[in-house]
């Protein structure tokens, strides 16, 4: 039996929108990241460490962070729940799966803080 | 000569599925893939598909031809053969009771779950309750449903989740019923939806509309069921 | 030995199509315990296929609208054969029915008012015949017969009907005292054979279109209970009389809904004549089924026929613009550009008639108790049997069914059979139980076809059935030939009941239920064939070119098959009105 326990919003909708948010989100990190590197194309550390330095980017880069935490996290629960069920590879199945879910999220976890670390760390 | 492969199965004496190589005379006429089942069922009798009303509406003969779900008997064989050689499959996804034809009750199961009937428990006027030409408009590629189950057996959230995905032939009905001005059950329905799984275990990738035999997008009504959802959530 | 399973229900409704669902959900809303057997899943029975309406008096489309010119039409349609006390009751209680039918959530299209859209359809008049043409048959697009089938399954649904979906009732089981208490079924999946008894049993099982080998009918319109009801020793009424569908598809024999002329299409011949205008002056192409499907034939016989061979005419639409016809007829459109490789919208559709519709069946009264008559002519009501829809001769169509009066009669008398069926078990019914042998006689032709050794084909025999039945009981029918023809059904016979069932496996073996058909097919056919020969007039859609004349003197009566004697008799036709004269026979014109 699968079930939403380890799902991350626990409804479809707020599920949904977190993965629409979090894409939104990324995808502006990204658009950023990348204007940002074209704009300095002699980018130096010293450059890299102060823009990184500032309160907003901090914010922006740990959103980011947690969008991604959030979007992988109900993205690979999608995956497992799709793959990993007893109709498709026996009653072993919820067993393995929750593994693999708790696993998942505590990577993520442990990612998340990783990078809080780095970003406070500048 | 058309050389035809079919898939069989009877679990009474086989041990496991084989597909089967027949020769058929078609006159190199265009003639529907009914027709050619129909020819070898005459010849071979214990070849098993289900078919009713020959023209497209009951939605009996849902296979998978040359790899596409369709209905057998209005896909003709200029649409279906390639190279000499057609290919007949039950629908995938769902257990083959035998040849072509699949156990559909996971099918069914989805689509009683939206609840398929008008619910408005006001009082019946005497006669119809009125619906303008607009609000019936909205039912247009809705209604017209046949149940034979191509799109739902062509989605891969259905064949990993048959028994909580309720897949795009119930999600279309599901928003049949609350695309209708006469319904009154709208919030009821929308909490039923609202898990990870029936609705929102589709990803968009309209292989529903892609086979519908009758034209309708499922997707279509499927993003209009995330439209009423938010709506209602805020 | 017949220790088989027994399974019990308060009613069983064998036939999951318009009329079983309307009577099951009446049952299954007084929470009596029904049962539907049907062979196939229930969305997919032959109601699916109508297209254009359902006919009744809602005075939507017209606001003085009224329920007896409806019955003055369907009187006067069926070359007044037609029971009036049971046409009044349709016509009468059909609003309420519809009503009941849209409150369920059916999608009928809309005027700009709001209410149900009414279009016109053959045979359709105000004011008794003199007021012109009406507009009463009430649509869902050209998909009425699709919506009215999913709204009543759902509507099953709702109220939580006993579904026996893909089960195939064999035979009827009778008692002591020949009534009717059940009937030995197979669940198709597993072949199991099981006996379903029951304190009613209707008989919801449509037409036997099949017996032709052109017809618009779906490969299931075997005449299942038909079959069943003549084995059972009951007979037939009327069975000689099959409406042959002005516009089949020419080749695919796929419907064209009446509903395209209602909309304003009409026939042309190869010259491009609008012909009708000469056989119909006033109704022109909504004439009665009847008239235009013969029309049809001597424009054909007589060298006007359309493509290379002749053999078809053309209704043409393109005149009716893109938008109109896709608006109002979308599934033609559809249906023509498939089947016909034709586009309605630049091009005509080549059609011929069709074998369409059984107008005969078991006699019931109207509220669906099935009746024989005995030796003196009386009515005797068969305990326990009952029949609605295509399969019953409530005989609402008489000789001649008008358009749109089917779906009509579906729900009309698949609610009466409900309702009256409902008091009886509200007062109690109480039956013999059937003993082993009444089990075993009820399985002895299931028998028969499972320990068949050397027989042939049920493909080559169905196609030779088909074929006899196309040539020699048509659109128009002859003495000699019809003769004939019976004697070649005679020849038939014996190797139809030594059909071979190579495959006997148990697992949904099509095979099996196909053998079976077979047999109820035949027996339709041959009852067919012994009722025209025997009817020596014309009348309704029975035209005979050695009796051209309507004979009231001799024939304004129902015809009844005996199936053990094979012989014809007659049944006084009922012109009892209960709320006024009763419509006295007149010359059918259009």
């Amino acid at each position: 039996m699968v079930t939403t326990v380890t799902s991350l919003g626990r409804s479809g909708l707020s599920d949904w929108m977190i993965q629409r948010i979090s894409a939104w989100i990324m995808t502006a990190y990204l658009m950023f990241m990348v204007g940002y590197f074209i704009g300095n194309p002699d980018l130096t550390y010293a450059q890299w460490a102060e823009l990184n330095s500032g309160l907003a980017m901090r914010m922006f880069s740990l959103a980011t962070i947690l969008a991604i935490a959030a979007h992988a996290w109900i993205g690979m629960w999608c995956v497992l729940t799709d793959y990993i069920t007893v109709r498709l590879i026996g009653p072993k199945a919820t067993a393995i799966r929750i593994f693999f879910q708790l696993g998942m999220i505590a990577i993520t976890l442990l990612y998340v803080v990783w990078a809080i670390d780095i970003l406070w760390g500048i | 000569m058309l050389n035809v492969s079919i898939y069989r199965y009877n679990p009474e004496v086989d041990d496991e599925p084989y597909m089967q190589d027949y020769q058929v005379d078609t006159q190199g006429k265009d003639v529907m893939v009914l027709d050619v089942l129909e020819k070898l069922k005459a010849e071979d009798p214990s070849l098993t598909f289900r078919r009713s009303c020959r023209e497209g509406v009951c939605g009996s003969d849902g296979v998978n031809i040359s790899g596409k779900n369709g209905l057998a008997c209005i896909t003709p064989l200029s649409e279906a053969v390639k190279g000499n050689k057609l290919v007949i499959r039950p629908l995938p996804g769902l257990p083959v009771i035998r040849d072509l034809v699949i156990d559909m009750s996971q099918f069914y199961a989805q689509y009683e779950k939206i609840q398929p009937y008008m619910i408005n428990n006001s009082p019946a006027p005497a006669i119809e309750r009125l619906q303008s030409p607009e609000e019936r408009a909205k039912l247009d590629g809705l209604y017209e449903c046949i149940l034979c189950a191509c799109c739902s057996t062509a989605c891969p959230s259905f064949w990993w989740n048959p028994d909580k995905f309720i897949g795009p032939s119930g999600l279309l009905q599901a928003y049949r019923f609350l695309a209708d001005s006469r319904d009154t059950a709208t919030e009821e329905r929308l909490a039923k939806l609202d898990d990870p799984f029936s609705v929102f275990r589709c990803h968009g990738i309209m292989n529903c509309v892609q086979v519908c035999p009758k034209g309708l997008n499922p997707t279509k009504a499927i993003g209009h069921i995330r439209s009423m959802l938010i709506r209602s959530a805020t | 030995m017949a220790n088989i399973r027994t399974m019990s229900f308060d009613a069983v409704i064998v036939g999951g199509g318009g009329s079983g669902m309307r009577a099951a959900l009446q049952l299954a809303q007084s929470g009596y315990k029904t049962a539907v057997i049907t062979k196939v899943f229930p969305t997919r029975s032959h109601t699916v296929s109508a297209q254009g309406g359902i006919t009744c008096a809602i005075a939507s489309d017209d606001p003085n609208d009224q329920w007896q010119w409806h019955m003055y039409d369907t009187i006067k349609g069926s070359d007044y054969i037609g029971d009036q006390e049971a046409i009044e009751y349709m016509c009468q209680t059909g609003p309420e029915a519809i009503f009941e039918l849209e409150h369920m959530g059916l999608p009928f299209s809309r005027t700009e008012e709001g209410r149900i859209y009414q279009r016109p359809f053959g045979g359709q008049s105000k004011e008794f015949g003199e007021g012109g043409q009406a507009a009463r048959t009430c649509a869902a697009a050209d998909r009425t017969g699709h919506a009215l089938l999913h709204t009543l399954y759902q509507g099953n649904l709702k109220n939580q009907t006993t579904f026996l979906n893909e089960w195939y009732a064999v035979d009827i089981v009778k008692n002591a005292d020949n009534a009717v208490v059940g009937v030995v079924a197979i669940d198709i999946e597993t072949g199991e054979t099981v006996y379903v008894k029951s304190k009613a049993t209707v008989f919801a099982t449509g037409g036997a279109g099949r017996i032709y080998a052109s017809t618009t009918n779906a490969h299931i319109c075997t005449g299942d209970g038909v079959g069943m009801a003549l084995r059972a020793g009951f007979p037939v009424q009327d069975i000689e009389m099959w409406q042959f569908h002005p516009t089949g598809i020419h080749g695919a024999g796929t419907l064209v809904t009446e509903g395209c002329r209602g909309e304003g299409g009409y026939l042309v011949n190869k010259d491009g004549e609008r012909f009708m205008e000469r056989y119909a002056p006033n109704a022109k192409d909504l004439a009665g089924r009847d008239v235009v499907a013969r029309s049809m034939v001597l424009e054909i016989l007589e060298g006007r026929g359309c493509g290379p061979d002749g053999d078809h005419v053309y209704l043409k639409l393109d005149h009716l613009g893109e938008e109109t016809l896709n608006a109002k007829l979308p599934g033609i459109l559809e249906l023509s550009r498939t089947f016909a490789h034709a586009d309605p919208v630049v091009e005509p559709i080549p059609v011929v008639p069709t074998c369409h519709y059984m107008m005969g069946g078991i006699p019931t009264n109207v509220d669906g108790q099935a009746l024989t008559v005995d030796k003196d002519g009386n009515d005797q009501i068969i305990e326990g049997f009952y029949a609605c829809g295509e399969a019953a001769c409530v005989s609402v169509h008489g000789a001649n069914r008008l358009g749109g009066n089917s779906l009509l009669d579906l729900v009309v008398f698949g609610r009466a059979s409900g309702m009256f069926i409902e008091k009886q078990l509200r007062e109690g019914i109480n039956l013999k139980d059937a003993s082993e042998e009444d089990i075993e006689r009820a399985m002895s032709g299931l028998n028969r076809i499972n320990n068949s050794e050397n027989g042939e084909k049920a493909s080559v025999l169905r196609a030779e059935l088909q074929t006899i039945m196309q040539n020699y009981f048509g659109v128009f029918r002859r003495g000699d030939f019809m003769k004939e023809g019976i004697e070649k059904l005679k020849a038939l016979r014996p190797r139809i009941e030594n059909v071979v069932l190579e495959d006997k496996s148990n697992a949904f073996n099509t095979a099996r239920i196909e053998a079976l058909e077979l047999q109820n097919l035949f027996a339709t056919a041959e009852a067919t064939a012994i009722a025209a020969e025997g009817r020596t007039e014309s009348r309704g859609a029975h035209a005979r070119e050695d009796f051209q004349d309507r004979d009231d003197e001799n024939w304004l009566c129902h015809s009844i098959f005996y199936p053990e004697s094979k012989t014809l008799g007659k049944r006084g036709v009922n012109f009892n009105l209960k709320t006024r004269e009763a419509f006295a026979p007149k010359v059918r014109t259009y």
